[in-house]
């Protein structure tokens, strides 16, 4: 299971938090400061997993993430996932957003908070992957995008 | 523009290499407006400073809050403007306390775009124990019966992401007829799917198994493989708890994986990632596998290792892309079909396979792949079949060990020693490990002195490696040497006197160094007080030289050390009585005398008294040698387990790779029941009297280091054993502690004669505030026939002291249950209340009788009618050792024959008299007893079968 998905910046600057576990609030806040702690310094180049900190359970849960210039992809799993698998679906999430955002960026994320989550959900529901088929997931954005233009129209 | 300042970011895409040179697309422009929250966005981002951010941000809440109470009625877009800005500010780390209404009214908008940003707001914000949950799960509920697939994939994932226990017992029996329901569609199904599995993990009661379950298992032929992987997924969860009603599963999952094996890289399309067929749902059928043994159907398994085979000969075709993620995404496969054939564990040809295929990877350039190979290989070298494959690899994973620059695999290969390591190599990789921890990440350090401590155990062959590798340990890593490592070194040179002299030897040496760690000071000064008497014969270690070289460490070290050292030194005036004179003098200087720690002062006086007034017999008897520990699990090893959850001892847990290798622990005699005191002032005799086996540890406080060693987990979370184990332990012992936790400590101290006894109950408050209306009782359940007269104890108890209470017990006839004990007090306005069982049990009524071997067997058959009979055969909870147990059935009653122990003697109880007789017979292949009971009456049989069952 996923337990949450985290988009962080070089700096440690949120920009995308997704917890599959309650936790309150200031959790959330400590364990994304945890996370990028651990995660930002690691070097270049060496391995893609480690075990996750402890506020997000120690070492039953690994931190499988990548490194796309300015931004962090963390995704935080128990033991029933694959880790090359999730790096795959990192990758999936990111070409997906790539694809909607046509060439995305840093900014994409920071001003369409919500777009980013709609994106996610259609990947990961509730902790597990619901879909890994990239044109399936877009055609869906897609048809989204159009509900939505037909609503403003009216 | 509205956006500017920042740095320009982007986040290029491996697959795309360019994507980075594009220009930033302004946000507003993108024609999907919502300007106002554009523009806020970009204020936060010039914000110069943290406090600037805040007074903006404060600012915007005052303003949606004034839009959210204002009179006027806000349209949809609006409020989706205003939650959109709450959304960001909490991602930013800000509490948001409103809006939850607002959100919850867009959620009955027709409005696709409205309704979307409200479950949005809602599964990130709401906490599952919102009182807004009943109007949330009505929204839900309308758009469950909607028919419209968008609306309901909503309300879906809504459910999945909050998860709560309301919302289960609101839907969990909608979904399964949602799941499987004919015109359902294909994205509903996917959601319905992961929803009832995410209800199912949060609470499984309120999914009811059924006939949908069938129907489940047959979504693994359906056509959209996006239905399939979400059923997958759904089944490996279900499978867990209710194996049988999901066994079909296993078969069409071997159907489905061999169709994705054998397709071409171009058959399944969309599904198709890097040339790579459909690799997430391949992973996911190979971890559902994993859920069951191997099919049993010859057909199923023919095509299943078929299937394993093509993926493990895929493996040495020549890539079809040089991009990562072909490989990626191949080597998922691989991995998971190697830990397929891990856990089935039954395919010798596979395993090897398996095994050289991670050889392979160990010396990949991909770091991710060596990391993998070196987990895998972990589980690889529990099994039978490749132990010896994976010990071949033992040059590399060393290497790796020295050489990786990423801590995460040298953790990696640091297990995979340990996992490997056997009698043959032990050697080898106990240095290498020791090498690497001089250099080790700092996290890592105390696991490893953990592994080394264990396995240099294990697999020592003479014991004066093991104590050098010990004190290795503690000289390269002493800050990270735990109690448990140098407890347990203790009782190991303690058990085995061929190693007592070269451990003296070799502490004298140790602490020879000018700065040796605090914890070599505790292992020196322990040995040498027990065993120091071993080396004195060499003029270099004479005993003024032991001396002064311990007392020159004595004022730089803490107080639980200095603690030891002075018991230590009356241990030394028992050895070696011409350093009486100088130690009198160390004890009788002001410092010690007038401590400030209490501990200290009080071994400082008692030591002093007792070396001045006890003949020298009595001085030899009271500081005695220690008597061997009785042997358990090595506490070490409980606590690597509790580090790293269960399964973490496993390489040494099984006996199966190597049965006869716990020579340390077999060498071992049991102790024989000593009695312990209850009273904490009693520490001399907490120094030198041995605790009967399962003694409850005591108060961890400085005073009592020496006890602790006795116990196994030092650090276990409560203070003693259960009462119930309390209880069990008083059925052959009558002084000890009954009870104890943070705040009270209760002692017995009893004995018993014919049908009376009396019993001293001792309480003594831990804490350092007073126990307000402290009032023990004896409870007598209506059963029994214990006749109790109690003596007052008088409230209140001031913090750090002991009251007593005492119990004329007398027994007037035989009983089953113990009287209960009620205690209730005060402790800082908070009421305590807790009832223990007392320990008196019916064979403390026991008197032995004197019987020739012919009597008993006369009497015996005698006592012949079935119901005069008890008998129970049982697994030995202690070692089995003649002595000990002789001693154990003498308690009740005479012993006549030396392998099937027999017993004889009389229950006194006021109005009748009960003959009892008892017969041990032991195996000791199968460490089974065979305890049989015969009295003159049936519930006495059965009852004191059943009590002294417990005690073998």
């Amino acid at each position: 299971m996923i337990k949450a998905i985290l988009i962080f910046n070089n700096h440690g600057k949120p920009r995308l938090s997704k917890f599959y576990q309650p936790y309150g609030e200031d959790t959330q806040q400590q364990i994304i400061r945890e996370t990028f702690h651990l995660v930002s310094k690691r070097d270049e180049n060496v391995c893609n997993f480690l075990e996750g900190g402890l506020l997000i359970g120690g070492s039953d849960n690994k931190l499988i993430y990548r490194h796309y210039a300015t931004l962090y992809f963390v995704f935080c799993v128990d033991s029933s996932e694959s880790e090359l698998g999730i790096l795959d679906l990192i990758q999936v999430f990111v070409e997906t957003l790539d694809k909607c955002f046509e060439n995305v960026c840093e900014l994409d994320l920071i001003f369409h908070v919500d777009k980013v989550h709609n994106i996610l959900a259609e990947m990961v529901m509730g902790g597990m992957v619901l879909e890994t088929n990239m044109n399936e997931i877009v055609t869906q954005i897609d048809a989204q995008n159009k509900l939505e233009k037909s609503e403003a129209d009216k | 523009a509205p956006v500017s300042g920042g740095p320009r970011c982007s986040v290029p895409c491996p697959a795309r290499p360019g994507a980075d040179t594009t220009a930033i697309m302004p946000a507003v422009s993108k024609g999907d407006g919502m300007r106002g929250l554009a523009v806020f966005i970009s204020d936060i981002r010039n914000c110069k400073s943290k406090e600037a951010e805040i007074k903006r941000i404060n600012k915007e809440l005052a303003n949606i809050r004034s839009k959210f109470k204002g009179d006027k009625a806000l349209d949809g877009y609006s409020k989706k403007k205003y939650v959109c800005k709450l959304l960001f500010i909490f991602l930013l780390g800000h509490d948001i306390d409103f809006g939850h209404m607002e959100a919850v009214n867009l959620l009955s908008s027709n409005k696709y775009t409205e309704k979307q940003i409200g479950y949005l707001f809602i599964s990130v914000l709401v906490n599952s124990n919102s009182e807004l949950i009943r109007l949330i799960n009505n929204a839900i509920k309308n758009d469950l019966a909607s028919r419209n697939p968008t609306f309901m994939c909503l309300a879906l994932h809504c459910i999945a992401n909050v998860g709560s226990r309301e919302m289960g017992e609101a839907f969990a029996a909608d979904i399964p007829r949602i799941l499987v329901a004919g015109d359902s569609m294909d994205s509903v199904k996917q959601s319905a799917a992961l929803c009832l599995l995410r209800l199912y993990k949060a609470s499984p009661d309120l999914v009811p198994m059924g006939e949908w379950t069938a129907r489940v298992v047959h979504l693994l032929n359906d056509q959209h493989m996006g239905v399939v992987t979400a059923a997958v997924s759904l089944i490996t969860c279900l499978c867990k708890k209710n194996p049988d009603d999901f066994k079909t599963c296993v078969s069409l999952a071997v159907s489905r994986l061999s169709r994705i094996v054998s397709s071409a890289s171009t058959d399944l399309q969309d599904y198709t990632y890097y040339f790579v067929p459909a690799p997430w749902l391949s992973v996911k059928l190979l971890r559902l596998l994993q859920c069951y043994p191997p099919p049993e159907d010859a057909a199923v398994k023919g095509r299943l290792v078929e299937c394993l085979e093509t993926v493990l000969n895929k493996a040495q075709e020549p890539p079809k892309s040089k991009k990562v993620q072909h490989s990626n995404a191949k080597n998922a496969i691989l991995f998971e079909t190697i830990s397929l054939i891990i856990h089935y564990d039954s395919e010798p040809n596979l395993l090897v396979r398996a095994c050289n295929q991670l050889g392979q990877f160990l010396q990949h350039r991909e770091t991710n792949l060596r990391y993998l190979a070196l987990e895998s290989m972990c589980t690889l070298a529990s099994s039978e079949f490749s132990h010896e494959a994976v010990k071949t690899h033992i040059d590399t994973v060393i290497n790796a060990l020295k050489t990786e620059r990423d801590v995460s695999v040298r953790q990696r290969a640091a297990d995979l020693l340990y996992a490997m390591c056997d009698r043959s190599n032990a050697k080898q990789i106990v240095s290498e490990m020791l090498r690497y921890l001089e250099t080790a990440d700092y996290a890592i350090r105390e696991e490893i002195v953990l592994k080394v401590a264990i396995l240099a155990e294990k697999y020592a062959v003479d014991y004066s490696w093991y104590v050098d590798t010990i004190l290795n340990l503690i000289r390269i890593a002493g800050d990270y040497v735990s109690e448990e490592v140098w407890y347990r070194v203790l009782q190991i040179v303690t058990n085995r006197d061929d190693v007592q002299g070269y451990a003296a030897k070799t502490v004298f040496e140790a602490l020879q160094a000018p700065a040796c760690h605090e914890n070599m000071v505790k292992v020196g000064g322990y040995i040498l007080g027990e065993f120091g008497n071993l080396i004195a014969g060499d003029p270099r270690s004479s005993p003024p030289v032991q001396f002064s070289l311990l007392h020159s460490k004595f004022h730089l070290c803490s107080v639980a050390t200095r603690a030891l050292l002075l018991s230590t030194y009356i241990k030394f005036i028992n050895l070696f009585p011409e350093t009486k004179a100088t130690i009198q003098g160390v004890l009788r200087a002001g410092s010690q005398l007038r401590n400030a720690d209490v501990e200290l002062q009080q071994r400082a006086v008692e030591y002093l008294t007792l070396s001045s007034v006890a003949s020298t017999d009595v001085l030899a008897t009271v500081l005695e040698e220690m008597p061997p520990f009785p042997e358990r699990e090595s506490s070490i090893l409980a606590k690597l387990k509790r580090k790293k959850g269960p399964g973490a001892g496993s390489a040494l847990d099984d006996g199966r790779r190597d049965p006869s290798s716990n020579d340390i622990n077999g060498g071992m005699e049991p102790t024989p029941s000593t009695v312990s005191t209850p009273s904490p002032s009693a520490d001399l005799l907490g120094l030198r009297a041995a605790p009967p086996p399962a003694a409850p540890p005591a108060s961890a406080g400085a005073g009592n280091l020496l006890v602790d060693v006795f116990d196994g987990p030092a650090a276990q979370p409560s203070l003693g054993p259960t009462p119930e184990e309390a209880f069990l332990r008083f059925v052959c012992k009558n002084n000890g502690v009954l009870f104890e936790n943070q705040l009270l400590q209760i002692g017995v101290k009893s004995e018993f004669r014919q049908n009376l006894g009396r019993m001293y109950l001792f309480y003594g408050n831990k804490t350092s505030v007073q126990f307000q209306n402290f009032s023990p009782t004896v409870v007598h359940p209506g059963d029994l026939q214990t006749h109790i007269l109690s003596g007052p104890a008088q409230p209140p108890v001031d913090g750090g002291a002991q009251v007593q209470q005492v119990l004329n017990i007398e027994c007037l006839r035989d009983f089953l249950t113990p009287p209960l004990l009620s205690v209730r007090f005060r402790y800082g306005g908070a009421p305590q209340a807790l009832t223990l069982k007392l320990p008196v049990t019916i064979n403390k009524f026991f008197q032995p009788t004197e019987m020739a071997a012919q009597d008993f067997f006369q009497r015996w058959k005698q006592l012949s009618l079935p119901q005069q009979e008890a008998q129970k055969i049982f697994k030995a909870n202690h070692p089995m050792d003649a002595e000990v147990t002789k001693a154990k059935v003498r308690d009740r009653g005479r012993v006549c024959r030396p392998m099937n122990f027999v017993g004889a003697g009389i229950i006194q109880t006021k109005a009748l008299q009960v003959g009892c007789l008892l017969r041990l017979e032991p195996n000791a292949q199968a460490q089974m007893y065979r305890l049989t009971l015969r009295t003159s009456k049936e519930p006495v049989s059965r009852h004191l079968c059943e009590l002294l069952a417990q005690q073998f």
